[in-house]
């Protein structure tokens, strides 16, 4: 039944493109929608999702080999949630309706290629997904074609096709020492340890790669021109699941459960990450603009993720998920309070909209719960997670890694706390200038998120509790 | 016959450098199609014709025929302009040369290859079985990112015709 992830879309996107009157932009948005939450729910109720591909008789035709494990099941879900939104977000935002058409279909592709990415079990169909993906939302970024969102694709295809030789690289060197692609087989390659330098060197080329595609530092050129001047339904996307999924879960599937490294490769991991981590904290203190500013602070959410992965721990892993999780939620609300605030007054720089806090009290309410819980304030997921991956560092004995972790959040809160109230809490003579009323899809998005950020902090016991994470940690 | 190889792979490097410093783009795009033809011997000779056969007709051929394609809407570079930019160019990767040659000669003196045990390639040569039985997973792939590109063009091209 796995493969209905991969080919239902397909199917709905082959069926939205044949020449029928009926099939306009409200059908196909519906339809999508209906799918994307399908796919919410089956993973939430997901034990019919192991029932064998013949049950369907789709077995027989489709001989993919997919893996559903409880990591591909959080991604799953964490994919579901936030390209729904950025499908509202789009209705909202796009300027025509021909615009919204083809916005939908290359989401689909891209929710395709995502999904693919994160149950596909070889080495090589993962990177043509992971291309997949790439592709189309090179085309979404630019789908309103102003002059600086496609200077930022520019540099998001030329640092991704430079990420793309080395993965390729590399994968010609797995091909070499296994003689084969599959997961379980480049796995055994490593166990067996003959050809360990040829194998070591391939993880070596292909961990610069996704440090690229995760744009972490100092491979963050692209990140903040790319997440700032993308159209706001592709920001959330970007920021919400793309790099995430096409480098982090991918960094994080084959570093955890492919290859087997020895020596000093999580050290390396590790600093990168902490790297990260401060760098793009100072970095989003100079930004006059809200969504750069939250670019930063992507790359530096990043840096936690991945920093954890290098800790490698079973708690540490658990940690990196639940923040990965935190981190698509809290940074989609945050790119669709930037929406709100673009469609309202036409820009997002802190100088120019000041004292919004009553014109937009929803808005100024769900950004302040994103923003505590980036920083992780208790009692939203983003503590818990956090508070996991310190734990997890200092059990470890990782104290200065811990340590910095620990710092650094505070600097994150400080910086979301100065956009807060230049925004929102200051009290300014003149209203800003209202430019459009707020549409209600975006209000929804904003409640929406901001309630699965608030629940899941509450909840978290139960969530921990669930077959979902208890299988994680069993694994 | 190492010998042919590294005249090959010097002439490959001689129509990259081409490729990347010549300023006009039809000049370029026939620097990549020499490129694609000469790496279309090297993959010939490393006993994988229908990769070479791939590289020769798609890489070599096609893609050229669409540069050129593209090429043709564009206007010729005045003559005054084309010499001031290969000026420019030429003065840009003055160092080309130099790193070429300082790598180059890195490489001779410490790279050491290690002696590896590696498999045996693949019995399978049928391409079609290879990708109709092993990798139909990635023949989807190739549909998907071709629906991908024609998406990119209506969006690119079709909506700014109107």
């Amino acid at each position: 039944m796995v493969i209905l992830f991969i080919l239902l879309p397909f199917i709905l996107l082959l069926i939205l493109n044949l020449p029928f009157k009926f099939l306009n932009a409200r059908v196909a948005s519906f339809l999508s929608a209906v799918l994307f939450l399908t796919q919410v729910f089956s993973v939430l109720v997901h034990s019919w999702l192991h029932w064998s591909n013949q049950a369907l008789i789709l077995g027989q035709f489709f001989k993919f080999s997919l893996v559903l494990d409880p990591l591909a099941l959080v991604m799953l879900l964490t994919i579901g949630i936030v390209v729904f939104i950025s499908l509202l977000v789009a209705r909202s935002t796009l300027t025509t309706e021909k615009r919204y058409f083809n916005f939908i279909n290359l989401l689909l592709v891209s929710f395709i290629g995502m999904n693919a990415t994160v149950l596909i079990a070889d080495i090589f169909s993962l990177y043509v997904f992971v291309e997949i993906t790439a592709v189309a939302v090179f085309v979404l970024m630019a789908i309103e074609k102003n002059r600086f969102a496609i200077e930022g694709t520019f540099k998001y295809l030329v640092l991704s096709m430079i990420a793309s030789i080395f993965i390729l690289t590399a994968l010609a060197f797995f091909l070499m020492a296994c003689g084969e692609t599959s997961f379980t087989g480049i796995h055994n390659a490593f166990l067996a340890g003959a050809n360990i330098i040829l194998l070591n060197f391939a993880a070596a080329l292909f961990l610069c790669g996704l440090f690229i595609k995760c744009g972490i530092v100092p491979f963050h050129g692209w990140v903040p021109d790319a997440y700032s001047e993308a159209q706001s339904a592709v920001s959330v996307l970007l920021a919400g699941v793309v790099t995430k999924i096409t480098g982090v879960y991918v960094l994080m599937r084959l570093f955890i459960s492919v290859f087997v490294l020895k020596g000093n490769f999580g050290n390396v991991i590790m600093l990168f990450g902490v790297i990260s981590i401060v760098f793009a904290a100072l970095a989003a203190f100079n930004q006059n603009n809200i969504k750069r500013m939250l670019s930063y602070s992507s790359i530096s959410q990043v840096g936690y993720i991945i920093l954890a992965i290098g800790c490698a721990t079973p708690l540490a892993i658990l940690g990196a998920v639940l923040h990965f999780f935190n981190h698509a939620i809290s940074k989609s609300l945050l790119f669709v309070n930037a929406a709100v605030l673009e469609k309202k007054f036409g820009s997002t720089d802190i100088s120019i909209i000041t004292g919004l806090g009553n014109q937009l009290p929803v808005t100024s309410a769900t950004s302040l719960v994103g923003l505590l819980s980036t920083a992780g304030i208790p009692p939203f997921i983003g503590f818990w997670s956090k508070l996991i991956i310190i734990i997890a560092l200092f059990t470890a004995h990782r104290f200065v890694y811990g340590g910095i972790a620990l710092l650094t959040s505070i600097l994150t809160l400080a910086y979301f706390l100065y956009m807060e109230r230049n925004v929102f809490f200051i009290k300014t003579q003149e209203p800003g200038q209202d430019k459009e009323r707020v549409p209600f899809g975006l209000k929804f998005c904003e409640i929406l998120l901001a309630a699965i950020i608030v629940g899941a902090g509450l909840g978290l016991p139960f969530i921990l509790n669930s077959q979902i994470l208890r299988g994680f940690l069993r694994s | 016959m190492i010998t042919l190889d590294l005249i090959l792979l010097s002439i490959l490097l001689l129509f990259v450098i081409w490729t990347v410093m010549t300023v006009r783009l039809v000049h370029a795009v026939v620097g990549l199609a020499l490129t694609s033809a000469i790496l279309a011997v090297i993959i010939y000779r490393l006993n994988s014709p229908l990769a070479a056969v791939f590289e020769l007709s798609v890489c070599s051929g096609l893609i050229s025929v669409i540069f050129i394609t593209t090429v043709s809407f564009t206007q010729r570079i005045s003559k005054e302009r084309f010499i001031i930019r290969r000026r420019e160019r030429l003065l840009r990767f003055l160092y080309l040369p130099f790193i070429i040659i300082v790598a180059g000669w890195l490489l001779i003196k410490y790279l050491r290859i290690p002696q590896f045990s590696l498999p045996s390639a693949a019995s399978v040569t049928d391409a079609r079985l290879v990708l109709w039985h092993l990798r139909h997973l990635d023949l989807l792939g190739q549909v998907i990112i071709l629906i991908a590109g024609v998406f990119g063009v209506v969006v690119f091209f079709k909506e700014t015709n109107k």
